[in-house]
């Protein structure tokens, strides 16, 4: 088992028995499912427009080269620079560079979940500067040292207390139990650091190829200020975020907002073509657009699960999944957590070490029935599993397996089997929750239904 | 019924039916034959295979699915005591014979085969029963069943013909149970956490019953309900709509 | 070979084996069709791969409504919902009176804008120290300001949104780092949704594009805290929309 897998079992295996982490996350996706129903609800055809989406995201990924030369070249034209780099190190070697001639001393981030996934601002940090997160739930988690829960709602496992007691701690406001009062203090903190910073990094949402733009899509304005004060802008996202046309996004802005969050669209959408142009009064002078594959093309190159880079990172899957709303978003140990998470982390940081992800699911399908741009999530982690073996069997799974056929395909093994079990069920009872139970990972907590005295095939045979 | 109306139904009971809930299946065998249907269950097969497909197995999965594909494979239709088991032939073993000799018959069995629910109402067209049940009941959707075979109201029109019961749907009828197969071993502890969200969630409509059309989900809930001395007991839609 | 011709050679290596479209994964998806035997929807609609009419997809979309009075009526429920104070009033006039009237209750000193027709007039009506960010000016001299009076593109009834740009609104930040963004509009530029909001955008802008064009809808707002709305989180606390 891999270090990755342990450390998914022990973290699920606490925070399942955790019932006030449980209650908090089932009363705030609960909310999110009626705000996402009533919005669901204005839709003339919802799964006519997912349908529409996904069509649209499969032109864009089947012709991903195509588009992302229009969508650079584009760019440039307009005074961009646009970085192309293949694996996490050189994006944030990039980036490094970019801040490093800028001369820079703070910096002030919008949320990003890529700048997770190549660890950013480990690497800033460690090179001496100050990055400070201003989206208010990245600022919450980045205060408290740890990343993310959620790629949507990064500090949903926090109580209004929890939040009072760090923002004590840590900037010396007076302890309040009013959300608002908690923002306040957020924003004055924030205020600052704004028009301090020499350079604001933020991630996209989209890639529109056809005119050169990317959109960004938030709710707190952090990231139109991020993207107007400082002096350099950074923007970095994956190459999968290519849309064809501009129009594309009267379709996708009110699917991502209703799917991510019961929203009709985001409080702020916002293209950026440039940098500072010709007669405009505010705006970075310098605009770096990083674009990173880190292995998305590995995924591209598996047909099969292709559409997984159709994701528009809208935390869905993560809302309706059982598994997720259970352990949370930290157990997973990844950038990306819930199904999709499950889906693409095996793609992205290899297969033996995550495939655990895939295993941990019921395949219960509600992660399907909710992307609304139709990626076949829980095939996929079916796919996955399949893969695993066939790259690395297990020889004592396979034995076991080809054991179980064998019994199963031989009625005559099938029938001794269940008199067996009708035979050891007393001893078995006996040994019930102790180790010597042989399927104590069933009985420590639930009861194990005893073989019927007359199995249904016996039933039948006498009853003929 | 006319002579030809006579259907000749294969039942497939599932292994874990077959060893730990007979009755489901003697249920079943009695509602179709009430019908006027012919009803014969081969003996010689007992597992679809998904517990090593899920696994990803699908070598030894194709060890046993062969042999319910051959078995199975004049049967004018076959109907299945699970949506679980019913998704894996109609679904599963179509991908799991993709590209090879047996591809055609997989197909064919797929085309043929009806989860129980989904037979009675959309094949045979039947909804009532006759059946009596005085009790406040409410239906956990399997989601092999809802979201693989797209059932969702065949069940329930079954119940609503049944006399003196009341059915309350409950918030998180369609979320999973947290069974999973091997998944529900593997990751025990996950399992238990979602298999008690669930039982709160049917508990919560006061019912006494929490039906299904799934015995493997209802194993786990009913394991969960009976260790921590619930009063809510689970119950298989067949046993409610046999009148006996 | 550089890091751009790696990346785009290993893209068109992975594209020269090709991908299902979307819909063709073959079972249920769409539920409550009544039965398991393929009632999904999604592989019977037309796939129009590139050169796909765009606007085909709106239809199915929360619609805008068809008529002026029905843009109006929905862009005034949407800014409810959305706590934008909007007011539709009948002349500039009055748009100036209401400006002035929020300008007392709020106690503005000083006020940020940009120039054009319609601002300048408002500024001049509210007759308090004004700073115009046409040309550059100082971030904390606008911090400082309490109001920031805009025009806009146009308004879209279908999301209550409106959109502002960084040539012809006053550059990136006086629509968002004051308290309050006040935006001026006329009622022609009210359209239904967003397909036809980008079309407006494209008209006016797409011979030269402004570098930041921003559809805001409502007030600055965070969830982030319990899931609880609070309005001003890093942007304006208050939106206000006058239009005549």
């Amino acid at each position: 088992m891999s270090i990755a897998a342990q450390q998914f079992l022990e973290a699920a295996g606490s925070i399942t028995r955790n019932l006030r982490h449980r209650g908090l996350i089932q009363t705030a996706l609960r909310k999110y499912e009626a705000a996402r129903d009533r919005k669901k609800s204005a839709f003339n055809d919802w799964s006519a427009a997912r349908q529409s989406a996904a069509e649209t995201k499969w032109d864009a990924i089947n012709h991903l080269d195509t588009y992302l030369v229009e969508f650079a070249s584009k760019l440039e034209a307009r005074g961009t620079k646009v970085h192309w780099c293949p694996t996490g190190p050189e994006a944030r070697d990039t980036i490094r560079g970019i801040i490093r001639d800028a001369q820079a001393k703070c910096i002030v981030k919008s949320k990003a979940m890529t700048a997770e996934e190549i660890h950013l601002n480990e690497a800033l940090e460690k090179d001496g500067f100050e990055v400070v997160e201003s989206d208010l739930g990245e600022f919450i988690v980045q205060l408290r040292q740890e990343p993310p829960y959620h790629i949507v709602f990064p500090a949903m496992h926090l109580t209004r207390d929890e939040i009072s007691d760090l923002f004590e701690r840590e900037l010396g406001s007076a302890p309040t139990r009013e959300p608002e009062e908690l923002t306040m203090i957020a924003r004055r903190a924030l205020r600052r650091k704004y028009l301090q910073a020499d350079v604001g990094i933020t991630g996209a949402n989209f890639a529109i190829a056809e005119t050169g733009m990317v959109s960004i899509t938030e709710n707190e304005g952090n990231a139109r200020l991020t993207s107007a004060l400082p002096r350099v802008m950074v923007t970095l996202l994956g190459i999968e975020k290519v849309l064809p046309k501009l129009e594309d996004l009267a379709l996708f802005l009110p699917l991502l907002a209703t799917a991510g969050a019961g929203q009709t669209v985001t409080g702020y959408n916002t293209l950026y073509g440039g940098p500072r142009q010709p007669g405009e009064s505010d705006g970075p002078t310098e605009w770096h657009v990083v674009l990173l594959d880190n292995r998305r093309t590995e995924l591209l190159a598996d047909p099969e699960q292709r559409d997984a880079l159709h994701c528009i990172r809208c935390g869905a899957c993560l809302n309706v999944c059982p598994i997720f709303r259970n352990v949370g978003g930290h157990t997973y140990g990844t950038t990306y957590s819930g199904p999709v998470g499950s889906v693409i982390t095996p793609h992205l940081r290899g297969l033996q070490d995550w495939k655990h992800l895939s295993n941990a699911s019921s395949l219960c399908g509600a992660c399907t029935e909710a992307c609304p741009v139709k990626i076949d999530l829980h095939h996929h982690l079916l796919q996955n599993r399949r893969n695993a073996v066939g790259d690395a069997p297990s020889w004592i799974e396979r034995l076991a397996w080809r054991a179980h056929a064998f019994v199963v395909n031989t009625p005559a093994l099938y029938q001794f089997a269940q008199e067996v079990g009708r035979i050891v069920e007393p001893l078995r009872k006996r040994l019930q929750g102790t180790p010597l139970d042989p399927v104590q990972s069933w009985t420590r907590t639930r009861d194990l239904p005893p073989v019927a005295g007359e199995s249904f095939k016996e039933w039948w045979r006498n009853r003929r | 019924m006319r002579p030809n109306d006579r259907m000749n139904i294969t039942l497939f009971i599932p292994c874990f039916v077959d060893t730990c809930f007979p009755e489901v299946g003697r249920h079943m065998v009695r509602i179709l034959e009430r019908l006027g249907h012919r009803v014969t269950c081969p003996e010689a097969i007992a597992c679809c295979g998904q517990p090593a497909f899920n696994s990803g197995y699908w070598d030894e999965a194709r060890q046993v699915a062969g042999k319910t594909l051959h078995h199975l494979r004049d049967a004018e239709a076959v109907v299945i005591a699970s949506g679980s088991c019913g998704a894996m032939l109609k679904v599963f073993y179509p991908q799991l014979y993709e590209g090879r000799p047996e591809a055609g018959a997989a197909r064919a069995l797929s085309e043929r085969t009806w989860e129980f629910s989904d037979f009675l109402v959309n094949r045979l067209g039947v909804t009532d029963l006759g059946a009596r049940f005085p009790a406040k009941v409410t239906f956990h959707d399997g989601c092999h069943g809802l979201r693989e075979l797209g059932i969702k109201s065949a069940p329930r029109r079954l119940l609503e013909k049944v006399r003196d019961l009341e059915l309350v749907e409950m918030t998180d009828a369609e979320t999973c149970c947290g069974f999973g197969g091997t998944f529900a071993a593997k990751f025990p502890m996950i399992s238990t956490a979602m298999g008690e969200v669930k039982c709160a969630s049917a508990a919560d409509t006061g019912a006494e019953y929490m039906v299904s059309n799934d015995s493997s989900c209802l194993m786990h809930l009913q394991g969960l309900l009976s260790r921590q001395g619930k009063p809510l007991k689970t119950i298989h839609l067949a046993q409610i709509l046999d009148p006996q | 070979m550089n890091a751009r011709d790696r990346i785009l050679a290993r893209i068109r290596e992975a594209l020269t084996v090709p991908a299902p479209k979307p819909g063709s994964h073959g079972h249920a998806q769409e539920h409550d069709g009544g039965h398991g035997h393929g009632d999904s929807s999604a592989g019977t609609r037309p796939i129009g791969f590139r050169n796909r009419p765009v606007h085909v997809a709106r239809a199915w979309l929360p619609q805008g409504g068809s008529t002026p009075a029905e843009h109006l009526a929905r862009f005034a429920a949407a800014s409810a919902e959305l706590k934008t104070d909007f007011r539709c009033v009948d002349s500039e006039a009055e748009a100036h009176a209401a400006l002035r009237r929020i300008a007392d209750d709020e106690g503005w000193r000083r006020v940020a804008s940009h120039h054009h027709a319609m601002t300048d007039a408002a500024v001049a009506a509210l007759g308090r120290p004004a700073l115009f960010t046409d040309g550059g000016y100082p971030p904390d001299d606008l911090e400082a300001c309490e109001a920031g009076i805009t025009t806009c593109d146009v308004l879209v009834a279908q999301t209550g949104s409106l959109v502002v740009n960084s040539r012809s609104s006053g550059g990136r930040a006086l629509s968002v780092l004051p308290p309050h963004h006040v935006v001026l509009a006329r009622r022609d530029q009210l359209v239904s949704d967003l397909t036809d909001a980008f079309q407006r955008v494209e008209a006016l802008h797409g011979q030269q594009w402004p570098s930041m064009i921003s559809l805001v809808t409502g007030p600055s707002r965070t969830g982030d805290i319990e899931r609880i709305l609070v309005l001003g989180a890093h942007g304006p606390k208050k939106l206000t929309v006058l239009m005549w």
